[in-house]
């Protein structure tokens, strides 16, 4: 076994008890940790098979701000997974029944994979020494330009949908008017008043 | 001028029933009647100056579908233009007639609208009565044969109000269905088999369809045999022969203009017109035909007898009208299909008058019907007597024994016991003979009750009888005159010697075929295509001889024969009956004679003796009296097996099992799915994505079961 | 080469940027005061747009090497998309602004999701597919919880994402099983690859696939969001929902059943068949029990989908002309049919109960024809235009020897009949109890109206769009 391979058996291992454990844990931030656990792992993978800036992107994006935010949200929600997964647990000898099935299933196709006959001319991928973040790059912004802008419009459908959602004018609290204030003119907004001592007004 | 005949009812019959809201009740009538006085005109025109040779006229395309191609065509022959006459003729008067008749009616209440209604039906009657006459192909004879079938429905239920009305438009329009489903048969039989239903091509095969053998219900028959066999199926239903004649009598339930054209002279006779027309087929089918001769024999007998003892004026001329059919097919079976047209002629003429007669003494006596309480009318209804008496002369057939001198019915009913005779059946010739004794007594018996002896029953209704306005016996008149004159002046082209009917018939000439054979006599012809069909009438030409044989047998194969009837090469029954011994000729007289003065003495003499008889003789008479149990008979054999059946299968069959499933899945099975479905539908979003992926796993074996062959 | 592409691609473009244009100019503006005008403007946006691509568009145009491909088949689909999301907004604009849903985000929204069912039914990779699928699924999220407050817009729009990204995740999955089988995402490479048949592999990736498919058409048994979703979003958007996604939805099955996997067609027709039937007979026999009109039309909805179904399973061109002359019929009846249902209420309130339709033909005698029209249509009641929809269906899947499904069909159809029927049942027969009232907007009556009309006008000829969805369907298989 040469290091590599070990390497991907390690790397892989730890993927998948990530993964089993994500869905297992009774504690959900202990759920998200395994989480992170897989993502790293994954990271890993890639680093393994040449792609670097992939392992990257999944460090930085995934587990740096996605899973993070995962963190703090199941920690700021309130949920009885007890309950939940007791109604579930109903469900449970049928659900494991399925669930060898389909794993029978697909380790028969994987079992059995082979690839169509002239895979390699079909193949993305820019041939020849080009450097990984430059290959995407090229992909994406070139080939793939349509895909990169609706990627993008889907993100702006999520960032309205989020605002539509959650945005709320309130009408009974202040807030400040910065052009108001601006424009605000001492001269009408004040009014002075000679008051005589002893008199008020 | 053929169109106008055939269309000139019809318009009649859409603008009476359809538009005389427009123009009121009475020009309704008096359109219709005058349309088809036109027709009738136009009828007389054409066929007194007819030459006897058939011509088509061609409406429009019809029907083509695959090898079934016809078109919409009027068929002129000799047959044609005779049903033309008397169709018109009759249903002009009896329009005619009808304004009178129908003037008053107590079962539509004061200001009940039916007049318009009654003359567009008696028109569409007709049309579809003249569809029938002229068709050139079978299918439209079927159309005109349903068409005027659903006429007679209509008019026998003319009083809707009436159960007994309804039930006998019914029993007819049923008893009909089972004579026309032996007609359809026959058509698709007569199709399958020659490709065609246009008569010339029909005809031109039936040489072939003789040697054919066709496979029907459980063995193999003759074609032509099986063929003309269902086809008079069809005849005997539309013309009330023995087993399917039972709705006859009861249709006397319509009006009585109705009876006097549709049941009499006109609709019931068009079985006989199908024999005649499709003699070249008969021709061809010798037990057939034998089969007709008896059953028509027998008719003519059985109806006579039920004649005899009936009370109801009009069900007494039913019964004759019934009898008088038989004579027509038993003439048409022995062969002389000029003698059973002949008949049907002149019958047309008397019977429609013996109706209207009859009508006119109802309406007279107050929709009286039973004679019983008839009874000395020769004082008040004067006219009506003597046109009743000229027809009562005209179907004893009275005329001088010997000669051709006689009323109509004398020439032709003596015609056709002559030709029973000679087409060699005892049975038939003794059975119409005696016949024709029934027939006079039952005749002068209803002669006697009504006009003569002492006035009986309401006598109310008696002082108050009275003569028909002359719109109704204006029609008698005419009517009269046809049964005295009909038979003496048709007598030669009908049952003359040979050359007189062949020359009238159009069926070709055949001096010059006796003597130069097939190829000069097609030339002689002048039809191309033709050359056999001369060839296989030749034969016939060599006519009084009788003796020569039969011309070369496989003359006939190609073309249809030419002439409006067909007579075999070896049909010689016209002959035979000419040179009939003269007691044989003398028979009917005789029998005539004995049964009016049985009559005389029963009803005039002795009226005491009627009584007296049927108290003795009470088996026969009620046998008699209960028209022979035939419609016991049936109720017991068909109709009661039927409605239990119908019950049967609907209380069992559809109520328990067809009901019963379709209810349990509808009350059962599908509001259980839709709980279940309910409750599968349980809101938690797992519960959900389990299911899909349940789907998913369900998927996923069923290709891995059946797919992937790599 | 990119002005080409941009060139095809131009209506997509051009609905996108008006979206955004748009949503800045109402940001900066009046806000929700300009919904109900930006509503008007994307419906008539989307005619113009309709009209544009049903007029100019013209052979096949391929973008973006293969990405996007313009054809007959996808023109036809996206002229119905067009046309049936700008009546439904149209339709929307008066109910919402009443109850205060009228946000001006709304319509772009809409017109967003337009832009994904418009790449959807164009896919010409599994990636644009992904792509404009998620782009659609998205905007339709945020739209079925528009009404926030509610619980039932919330649970909605919820349940609705949390099944569809389940729904996304097969589909990935069996998108990626394809590309580790073909080496490419094209379709055009995918059906080269599986040409020389299919290993097991690839077929459980086309099983990802269509299950994919499926949830999104929401054919049983990944139909049972449907239900719940249809309820509890706003009526207008439950229109919305049940008829242009499914469109696309639909035209994207056929693009990838025949574009992706044209050369296996055996082996998607026994599942495709098998989800018709399924379809077939839960819409029919769940939708009985129902009480409330916008789940019956849930319900309704999945059956049609399995009837539409039968027509892609026949796996011929005449299937896929069948499927699309459904899809037309079907999203006009649908039309008129929310329209109907959105001029429900009572006091100014909504009201959805079917019972509460009691004895309406009294009190509405013009609508409850209509609606009877449409039912009946619905129903697949000859002579009404939606019998010929099943016909040609039926008649696909009996000529492709799929008798037996057919004769499922029908029987579904009659158990289905029951349902529909009984709405008409109570709008003749029923006892009154609780009338309704209002008046409906304009534009609601002549949706209506001229909906029911075209059912029964477009017997004559099913207004000459039967050669059209031949000419579509024989662009698409060849």
């Amino acid at each position: 076994m040469t290091v590599a391979a070990f390497t991907f058996y390690a790397f892989a291992v730890t993927t998948l008890l990530g993964g089993l454990m994500t869905v297992m844990s009774r504690n959900p931030v202990h759920s998200v940790l395994w989480l992170i656990l897989a993502f790293i792992s994954s990271a890993g993978l890639f680093v393994l098979l040449g792609a670097e800036f992939v392992a990257m992107l999944l460090m930085i994006v995934y587990v740096g701000a996605v899973a993070v935010l995962f963190l703090f949200v199941v920690m700021m929600l309130d949920i009885d997974f007890a309950e939940l997964k007791a109604e579930m647990a109903r469900y449970m000898p049928l659900a494991l029944l399925i669930g060898v099935v389909i794993l029978m299933q697909l380790g028969m196709a994987f079992g059995a994979w082979d690839y169509s006959e002239g895979v390699a001319e079909r193949l993305a991928a820019p041939a020849g020494e080009v450097q990984n973040t430059a290959a995407l790059g090229q992909l994406i912004y070139d080939k793939y330009i349509m895909l990169f802008q609706l990627a993008g419009l889907i993100l702006l459908v999520a960032m309205i949908g989020a605002i539509v959602l959650t945005l709320r004018h309130r009408t009974n609290i202040k807030r400040q008017d910065i052009l108001a204030q601006m424009y605000r003119d001492p001269a009408k907004a004040m009014e002075l008043k000679d008051v005589k001592p002893g008199q008020g007004l | 001028m053929e169109s106008t005949i055939l269309f000139a009812p019809l318009l009649g019959a859409i603008i009476g029933g359809f538009g005389w809201r427009v123009i009121g009740e009475t020009a309704a009538q008096y359109l219709t009647t005058g349309l088809l006085f036109l027709a009738a005109l136009l009828s007389w025109v054409m066929f007194l100056g007819f030459d006897g040779e058939g011509y088509t006229v061609s409406l429009m395309r019809w029907i083509a579908s695959g090898e079934l191609s016809t078109d919409w065509a009027i068929r002129i022959d000799r047959l044609t233009t005779i049903m033309l006459i008397v169709i018109t003729t009759v249903s002009s008067l009896v329009h005619l007639y009808s304004i009178g008749y129908m003037a008053h009616d107590d079962h539509f209440g004061e200001h009940g609208h039916y007049k318009a209604r009654f003359f567009a039906y008696l028109s569409f009657f007709t049309f579809a009565m003249l569809m029938l006459v002229t068709a050139d192909n079978l299918v439209q004879m079927f159309f005109g044969w349903e068409g005027v079938g659903v006429a007679s429905y209509l008019l026998i239920g003319f009083y809707y109000k009436k159960p007994s009305a309804n039930a006998a438009a019914i029993k007819a329009f049923v008893v009909n269905r089972v004579g026309d489903f032996g007609f359809a048969l026959g058509i698709f039989g007569l199709f399958m088999l020659t490709g065609s239903i246009n008569f010339t091509e029909v005809f031109a095969a039936a040489p072939h369809l003789a040697e054919t053998s066709i496979t029907f219900l459980w063995k193999d028959w003759n074609a032509a045999n099986l063929l003309a066999f269902l086809l008079f199926v069809g005849a005997m239903g539309k013309s009330a022969q023995l087993f399917l004649h039972t709705w006859l009598p009861d249709a006397m339930e319509g009006p009585t203009p109705v009876s006097a054209l549709i049941h009499a002279a006109t609709m019931v006779t068009a079985g006989v017109f199908l024999v005649c027309r499709m003699s070249p087929l008969y021709e061809y089918a010798p037990e057939a035909k034998q089969f007709i001769v008896f059953l028509g024999a027998s008719t003519a007998f059985v109806a006579a007898t039920i004649g005899l003892v009936q009370n109801d004026i009009k069900r007494v001329i039913a019964y004759s009208t019934m009898s008088q059919l038989g004579y027509m097919f038993v003439a048409a079976g022995v062969g002389v299909y000029s003698v059973a047209m002949f008949h049907l002629l002149t019958h047309a003429f008397f019977k429609a008058m013996l109706f209207l007669g009859a009508g006119s003494v109802i309406h007279g006596m107050h929709h009286e019907q039973d004679m019983r309480n008839y009874g000395g009318l020769r004082k008040k209804l004067p006219l009506t007597f003597w046109a009743m008496l000229i027809g009562t002369l005209a179907i004893t057939g009275v005329g001088i024994p010997l000669t051709t001198i006689g009323f109509a019915g004398f020439l032709s009913k003596d015609a056709i016991i002559e030709s029973a005779y000679a087409g060699g059946t005892p049975f038939a010739f003794w059975a119409l003979v005696v016949a024709a004794a029934f027939t006079s007594f039952y005749s002068w018996r209803l002669m006697f009750l009504t006009f003569w002896g002492a006035p009986r029953g309401d006598h109310h209704t008696h002082d108050h009888a009275h003569e028909s306005p002359a719109v109704m016996t204006v029609p008698l008149g005419v009517l009269a005159v046809g049964s005295i004159l009909a038979g003496m002046v048709w007598y030669g082209p009908f049952f003359g010697d040979h050359d007189k009917v062949n020359s009238f018939f159009g069926i070709p000439a055949h001096a010059a075929a006796a003597d130069a054979g097939h190829g000069e006599a097609a030339t002689a012809t002048d039809h191309a295509a033709t050359t056999e069909a001369p060839a296989a009438t030749d034969h016939a030409a060599t006519d009084h001889a009788a003796t020569t044989e039969a011309a070369p047998a496989e003359a006939s194969h190609e073309a249809a024969p030419l002439g409006a009837i067909y007579m075999a090469a070896d049909n010689h029954v016209i002959d035979d009956a000419h040179h009939a011994p003269k007691w044989v000729k003398a028979s009917p007289f005789v029998a005539m004679l004995l049964g009016f003065l049985m009559a005389f003495q029963m009803y005039i003499r002795r009226p005491d003796w009627p009584a007296k008889l049927a108290a003795n003789q009470r088996p026969l008479y009620l046998f008699l009296l209960n028209k022979w149990y035939f419609d016991e008979i049936y109720d017991f054999v068909f109709i009661r097996p039927a409605k239990a059946l119908g019950r049967l299968l609907w209380k069992k069959g559809d109520g328990k099992v067809i009901d019963g499933t379709i209810n349990w899945v509808a009350m059962g099975l599908v509001p259980y799915l839709t709980r279940l479905a309910g409750r599968a539908q349980s809101g938690y979003v797992f519960t959900y994505a389990f299911a899909m992926v349940i789907g998913l796993a369900l998927l996923l074996t069923w290709v891995t079961i059946t797919g992937g062959e790599n | 080469m990119i002005s080409a592409d941009i060139q095809t691609v131009l209506p997509e473009i051009v609905i996108a940027l008006y979206a955004m244009g748009a949503l800045l100019a109402a940001v900066y503006t009046s806000k929700d005061e300009v919904a109900p005008l930006l509503t008007w403007l994307t419906g008539g946006l989307f005619v113009v747009m309709a009209g544009w691509i049903g007029y100019n568009g013209e052979g096949v145009n391929v973008a973006f090497d293969g990405a996007y491909v313009d054809d007959g088949f996808g023109r036809f689909a996206k002229v119905v998309i067009l046309l049936s999301a700008a009546v439904v907004l149209v339709m929307s604009q008066e109910y919402m602004s009443r109850r205060g849903l009228l946000r001006f985000e709304y319509p772009l929204l809409v017109a967003l999701a337009v832009v994904g069912m418009m790449v959807m039914v164009s896919a010409g990779d599994l990636m644009s597919l992904y792509m404009g699928l998620e782009l659609q699924s998205l905007s339709l999220y945020v739209v079925a919880s528009l009404r926030r407050d509610s619980v039932k817009s919330t649970e909605a729009g919820l349940k609705y994402f949390v099944l569809g990204a389940l729904s996304s995740g097969l589909l990935l999955y069996g998108a990626s099983l394809t590309y580790g089988f073909a080496g490419t995402t094209l379709f055009s490479g995918i059906v080269e690859a599986v040409e020389g048949g299919a290993s097991i592999g690839l077929l459980f990736g086309l099983v990802f696939l269509i299950t994919g498919f499926a949830f999104k058409v929401s054919a049983a048994p990944f139909h049972m969001w449907t239900p719940d979703v249809y309820e509890g979003s706003p009526t207008p958007v439950t229109a919305f929902f049940a008829t242009a996604p499914k469109v696309a939805a639909m035209g994207l099955f056929a693009r990838v059943a025949f574009d992706a996997f044209g050369a296996v067609t055996g082996e998607w027709q026994q599942i495709v068949a098998f989800l018709s039937v399924l379809s077939m007979f839960v819409g029919a026999i769940a939708a009985i029990g129902q009480t409330n009109i916008k789940r019956l039309m849930a319900y309704s909805s999945i059956a049609h989908m399995g009837f539409a179904l039968m027509g892609l399973a026949a796996g011929s061109a005449f299937g896929v002309q069948a499927m699309l002359i459904y899809m037309a019929i079907y999203v006009t009846m649908n039309i008129g049919t929310f329209a109907f249902i959105l001029g429900m209420e009572k006091d100014g309130v909504p009201v959805t109960t079917i019972s509460s339709l009691k004895m309406y033909s009294k009190r509405e005698p013009l609508r409850a024809l209509a609606m009877l029209v449409l039912l009946f249509s619905l129903a697949g009641v000859p002579p009404m235009v939606g019998f010929f929809g099943k016909f040609y269906v039926l008649r696909a899947a009996y000529d492709a020897g799929l008798a037996w499904l057919a004769v499922a069909g029908v029987i579904a159809s009659v158990i289905g009949a029951f349902y529909y029927l009984r709405i008409v049942y109570f709008m003749y027969f029923g006892e009154e109890t609780e009338a309704l009232d209002g008046k409906m907007s304009p534009v609601l009556w002549v949706s209506l109206m001229a909906s029911a009309a075209v059912m029964v006008v477009g017997v004559v000829n099913l207004f000459g769009i039967e050669p059209l969805a031949a000419a579509a369907a024989a662009t698409l298989v060849n």
